[in-house]
């Protein structure tokens, strides 16, 4: 994506550029005395020693003061990210705040004000870069300021870009921590540096991904409820999605569904184990798919999944046994082999693109719901939080979770879903802005 | 010697190309099936079982062979006791009669050569009563209008599972070494198991088209217990799919050269390296199938395979250890047409189910996994005979050894060997159970040395029993002068052995771990295949006469002895007997050639004091202590040692109050004594002695038979009856003697009470590597730990 605006179309072109131009000015008119080192060309290459970030810190200015003065009160010093490098995708939140008083807004420093404008002003960035307006939380309270949170997602290849941009937009002279997580924060911590000059606070995965989940659960529960569940799942007819109160949420097992899977136990707050995972995850869903029907995008894939008939790939057990398979219980349209039929070369060509893409998911997913199962009683856990990526706009899949762990346990397991799916772990860095150790 | 390639299956292989091509019927009439070869014993052959699979076709039946046994017959000597010493007078005599035992004999091919297959068995099948055939497996349904109208048999279709899990408990129990552990980069790849004296419970997965998860809990219970959609079929469906191959063989073989790396996302790609927190190492797949995602480009098919390959086997893997975990099972074995002796999947499996266990659990796979639904077939068919109150045997003269048709392995042997694997088993005479002596039965190993694993011994014996099969041949036509085409029969017997040579040379695992004494079993198996029964018997009977005469000698020269000097020159007598044994090549020369070679010479080659394992001391210090209430002797050699040796050793127990059991061979090996001979034998000592006599009177001296009929000692497969006895007179002694079960085997075995192990080592390669000379003497003397 192209997150600097350059290459954007459409009418916000215009708007942008004269943004940027302004964003490049000023910080070079007025950081002649504050910023010199990071702001000159010179001293940007000299950054990329490494102590720059302790200088910076030295140097003092009056949004600087004001800074501090933000500092003071316990509270990180804007902008507010919290960013999530996946294999993917890259999620990051960002909280625009709402109350600024005139003399803030004054004394804001233009990179920041373009940033904020830049990033709330636009819905999509780039080509590839999307706000997920819907899940947009507003009237939130966070560390005394008033505000929304804005969730943002972009592929990891784009990356660079992301960098190249937070480089051209002086992100470095704001002074802020810039909290990271995902295998990214640590692929990606020397680019982030040597690129842009930016130091990131990087954070385990997991921890984020759990306090995410906690603490979005737990500033929702007002308005629309963050969790819910599918009501009769066994039933399509019936099927519907209802709301769900987490409120006394342990023990519960968290399934992360992202490019791979991972499968936690949460105890308590602080207290959670990583059960396992598997690699067959929503990068599988899209990376087979890509193969097998040539198209791109997890959107296409699942376009045609939802057109698609698995029953014409896979092998059900009516196939193999003319119905039930009753000395083991097993119903005739359960799967008994995935892709089972493709062995055969008529069948081969007589599917469609949308079939592969439709087996494909049903495979992944029954997978996914199928270990999930297994843990969940190894563990004696019978509540199931599923979240990640792989979920997005995915109701198919997300039925045949709540399915095929109520069909399975007889009634024992619930699937439970959080409208902000891959967002947590974004969330969970957002909120170790105040723990800078 | 010349042990020439022997390319016997040859015949069949060219008849049976020709039956593949299924338009040309006027081949099919030319096709000569060697009866003898792969469908063997048809004309007396019953229950008929048949398994077809995907691909492959499995014919299970029962027979009956009719083989020569080696008899031997005591004359009746009541009346002349007191000619006992007359010269030229033989003291039994040895005939050859026929016996008929049952065999159950497996057939493995593939599918093309079905109807083929179905016409010889019918232009073979004389005289059966059978009427219904068993079937299982997904083909069965297919070739069931074929298989009624060839056979004129009714089809009566069994479950698969059942089947499956039944024929899994069958080769569990009665094939030793059967189950074994995949490691591709050890020295040897396969590490077998022992027979674990419970075979339940255990976890059997089957990876078909998709896969089941079944717990096993005793013969009659089993419950599935959960599976998975992603199995052999998805492999191969989306395999194809994605690689435009067809064939599941093909696919594997993609899979083989491949770099899944070039298209998985690993958590170094997302991280940089490791996941250090966590434990995952950079290389782990952190998403299958990532990188074509999120690149746009072309990927080799070979990659794909691979990548595909692993996330099945990784999937698979992980679902089998959570079931065994949830279940609390730690045996869990792998079976189905994705694993079938494949070595790329039992790697993939192995490496999936180390890493999700962290080696808490193995991946244990089956020698015999591709015949387990004929197999449990065929016992449900033949319920009446009830297969399964009887202990069997692996016929190794008869079966095929793993890997035989592997495609991975060899292409040559491949080729040679045909598309045809065979499994024969023997039903034994008697039920087989542990010795309830041994400390440990769960880790009781016989075997001293796994050849499998120990190249330079393999080496060395597999050589050593080339060179000395001129010599057995020889014997064998000796042994049968008068008989009908003697000759022809050995130089048979020398090709099969010979054949047996080389296979196990290019895959020692063939049947299970190669040892010593699997390489004598075998060959005494392919002699009773050509029936020679017992080559030695009559040296066996030459050498008990002459040895008889001088017992009384030999008893009354030791009773003038001091204790101590008597004790000693027991032991003596013992090893020194020890040395007469035809089955060590440099004994056997010496004996061929100087007829006058006796005990007071074996008495001198004898190794001086201190002997390479010498124990004597404490022995001594046992010896005059409290006599021991049983002994339980395992003998050796016909002649000079069972009569010159053994007797007069027991004799002095016999007389310090201890009772005496003798276990011998229930069948002959080499020049080993065997059950009925030591009967006569002792029958004939007691005449002259009235030690003996009384201690047979009164009981205190038992002969039992071992149940076995190999020159070595398996203490887990004993004859039942041995074990009752031991049990009931509260056996505290256990004696072994000879290389062949003392050295060769259990010489690292460990029993609950004390123990004797004594040989000669007559064998220059062998004392060297134990670190001493030919003649060399181990005289082991242990006593069990007090818990």
């Amino acid at each position: 994506m192209e997150l600097n605006g350059f290459n954007c179309d459409g009418e916000g072109c215009a708007e942008e550029q004269e943004e940027e131009s302004t964003a490049l000015k000023l910080p070079r008119s007025k950081t002649d005395t504050t910023c010199s080192i990071i702001a000159t060309p010179g001293a940007d290459s000299a950054a990329a020693g490494g102590s720059a970030p302790k200088e910076q810190r030295m140097s003092k200015s009056t949004p600087a003061m004001l800074r501090l003065d933000s500092l003071k009160k316990n509270r990180p010093p804007f902008p507010w990210f919290g960013m999530d490098i996946g294999g993917t995708l890259v999620k990051l939140v960002y909280f625009e705040p709402k109350d600024i008083t005139a003399e803030e807004e004054q004394e804001e420093v233009e990179s920041l004000k373009s940033i904020r404008h830049y990033l709330t002003s636009h819905t999509a960035y780039g080509k590839t870069g999307i706000r997920d307006v819907h899940l947009e939380l507003t009237d939130l309270s966070l560390w005394g300021r008033k505000g929304s949170l804005h969730f943002i997602r972009f592929p990891t290849h784009e990356l660079p870009t992301f960098i190249q941009m937070g480089r051209d937009k002086h992100f470095s002279s704001l002074h802020t921590t810039l909290c990271a997580t995902g295998g990214g924060a640590f692929k990606y911590e020397e680019n982030f540096r040597t690129m842009a000059n930016l130091q990131l606070l990087k954070l385990d995965e997991l921890d984020c991904l759990v306090k995410g989940v906690l603490y979005i659960d737990s500033v929702v529960s007002s308005g629309l409820s963050e969790c819910y569940y599918f009501e009769h799942p066994t039933e399509p007819d019936r099927c519907e999605q209802k709301a769900y109160n987490l409120e006394n949420p342990y023990p519960l097992l968290l399934v992360n569904i992202g490019s791979g899977v991972s499968i936690l136990a949460v105890y308590s707050k602080d207290n959670y184990k990583r059960v396992t995972g598997t690699s067959l995850g929503g990068g599988t869903f899209l990376g087979l798919c890509c193969l097998l029907t040539g198209c791109s995008t997890f959107e296409e894939a699942l376009a045609m999944a939802t057109e698609g008939e698995s029953t014409r790939v896979d092998k059900l057990v009516r196939d193999i046994y003319g119905g039930d398979y009753e000395r083991f219980g097993l119903p005739g349209w359960a799967v008994a082999s995935s892709f089972g039929n493709m062995i055969c070369k008529e069948k081969r060509d007589s599917v469609s693109k949308e079939d592969l893409a439709r087996a494909t998911l049903i495979t992944i997913t029954n997978n996914i719901g199928s270990i999930t199962r297994m843990c969940a009683l190894n563990e004696n856990i019978e509540r199931v939080v599923f979240v990640g990526n792989f979920l997005r706009v995915n109701t198919l899949s997300m039925k045949l979770l709540a399915y095929a762990l109520d069909y399975w346990s007889k009634g024992q397991l619930k699937a439970l879903f959080l409208r902000h799916e891959g967002y947590f772990g974004a969330v969970g860095a957002l909120l170790e802005l105040t723990n800078p150790s | 010697m010349g042990c020439v390639a022997v390319r016997k299956n040859n015949r069949s292989k060219m008849a049976l190309s020709g039956g593949a091509d299924r338009g040309s019927h006027s081949m099919d009439k030319s096709i000569t099936l060697p009866p003898d070869e792969i469908f063997r014993n048809l004309e007396n052959a019953k229950r008929f079982a048949i398994d077809i699979g995907g691909s492959l076709t499995k014919l299970a039946y029962y027979s009956t062979v009719q083989h020569k046994v080696a008899k031997v017959r005591s004359f009746d000597h009541s009346a002349k006791v007191s000619l006992q010493e007359t010269d030229g007078d033989p003291l039994y005599e040895i005939s050859v009669q026929e016996e008929i035992t049952a065999r159950l004999h497996f057939i493995k091919f593939e599918n093309a050569y079905i109807e083929t297959c179905l016409d010889f068995i019918k232009d073979h099948l004389v005289n059966t009563e059978t009427k219904v055939i068993k079937a299982t497996g997904g083909g069965a349904h297919k070739f069931k209008d074929l298989i009624e109208k060839k056979l004129k048999l009714k089809v009566d279709k069994e479950d698969e599972m059942t089947c499956l899990i039944k024929g899994c408990n069958f080769v569990l129990k009665n094939i030793p070494h059967e189950a074994f552990v995949y490691a591709k980069h050890a020295d040897s790849e396969f590490r077998f198991q022992n027979t674990h004296p419970d075979i339940f419970p255990y976890l059997l997965i089957n990876i078909g088209s998709g896969v089941s998860i079944v717990k096993v809990e005793s013969e009659d219970k089993f419950e599935r217990i959960g599976g998975s959609s992603i199995g052999g079929g998805t492999f191969w469906g989306l395999g194809a799919l994605l690689t435009k191959t067809k064939r599941f063989d093909e696919l594997l073989q993609l899979a083989s050269k491949g770099q899944h790396t070039n298209v998985d996302m690993l958590v170094k790609d997302i991280y940089g390296g490791a996941y250090g927190s966590l434990g995952l190492t950079g290389d782990l797949i952190a998403s299958s199938f990532g990188k074509s995602a999120t690149t746009d480009k072309e990927f080799s098919k070979e990659d794909m395979a691979k990548s595909l390959l692993h996330m099945i086997s990784n999937d698979i893997g992980q679902l089998a250890c959570l079931y065994a975990k949830l279940h609390n099972l730690t045996r869990v074995y792998f079976g189905g047409f994705f694993i079938r002796g494949h070595p790329v999947t039992m790697h993939t499996i192995t490496y999936s189910i180390n890493f999700f266990t962290k080696g808490e659990v193995q991946a244990l796979f089956l020698r015999h996994e591709g015949y387990l639904g004929a197999i449990g077939a065929f016992l449900k068919g033949a319920e009446e005979d009830n297969p399964n109150q009887y202990s069997w045997g692996e016929n190794y003269a008869g079966s095929s050894g793993l890997m035989s048709v592997s495609p991975e392995l060899n292409p040559v042997q491949r080729a040679r060997s045909g598309t045809f694997d065979m499994l024969e088993m023997d039903r034994l005479e008697r039920q087989l159970v542990n010795l309830p002596l041994l400390q440990d039965p769960t880790s009781y190993i016989p075997d001293t040395v796994d050849l499998t694993e120990d190249a330079l011994s393999r080496d060395y014996w597999l050589f050593c029993f080339e060179d000395a099969l001129d010599g057995v041949v020889k014997r064998a036509v000796a042994s049968q002068k008068d008989q009908p085409k003697a000759v022809e029969r050995a130089e048979k017997f020398r090709q099969k052995y010979c054949h047996k040579l080389q296979t196990l040379r290019h895959q020692p695992f063939a049947y299970g771990s190669l040892t010593v004494r699997s390489l004598l079993d075998t060959r005494e198996h392919c002699l009773n295949e050509f029936n020679f029964p017992d080559p030695y018997s009559k040296i066996k009977q030459k050498e008990n006469d002459m040895a008889l005469k001088y017992y009384l000698k030999v008893v009354k020269s030791v009773e003038e002895l001091s204790w101590e000097q008597r004790q000693f020159t027991l032991v003596k007598g013992l090893l020194a007997g020890n040395v007469f044994d035809w089955g060590a090549k440099a004994v056997s020369d010496v004996l061929e050639s100087d007829p006058d070679f006796g005990f007071e010479q074996a008495k001198q080659q004898l190794q001086e004091r201190p002997w390479l394992v010498d124990a004597y001391n404490q022995w001594i210090e046992r010896m005059k202590g409290p006599p021991h209430k049983c002994a339980l002797f395992f003998v050796d050699n016909s002649g000079i040692d069972i009569i010159l040796g053994v007797f007069p050793f027991i004799r002095e127990l016999l007389i310090r109050g201890t009772e005496v059991v003798l276990a011998s061979n229930s069948s002959p090996a080499l020049n080993d004594v065997t059950n009925s001979e030591l009967q006569i034998l002792t029958e004939r000592i007691a005449a002259m002695d009235p030690v003996i006599q009384a201690a047979l009177k009164e009981d205190r001296l038992a002969l039992v038979q071992n149940g076995s009929s190999s020159p070595c000692l398996d203490l887990s497969r004993l004859d039942k009856v041995l074990a009752t006895v031991v049990r009931e007179r509260g056996t505290d002694l256990v004696i072994i003697e000879g290389m062949g079960r003392a050295i060769h085997t259990n010489y690292y075995a460990m029993f609950s009470c004390e123990s004797l192990k004594l040989a000669v080592i007559k064998n220059s390669w062998l004392a060297e590597r134990l670190g001493g000379k030919i003649f060399s003497v181990v005289f082991k003397y242990e006593v069990p730990p007090k818990s």
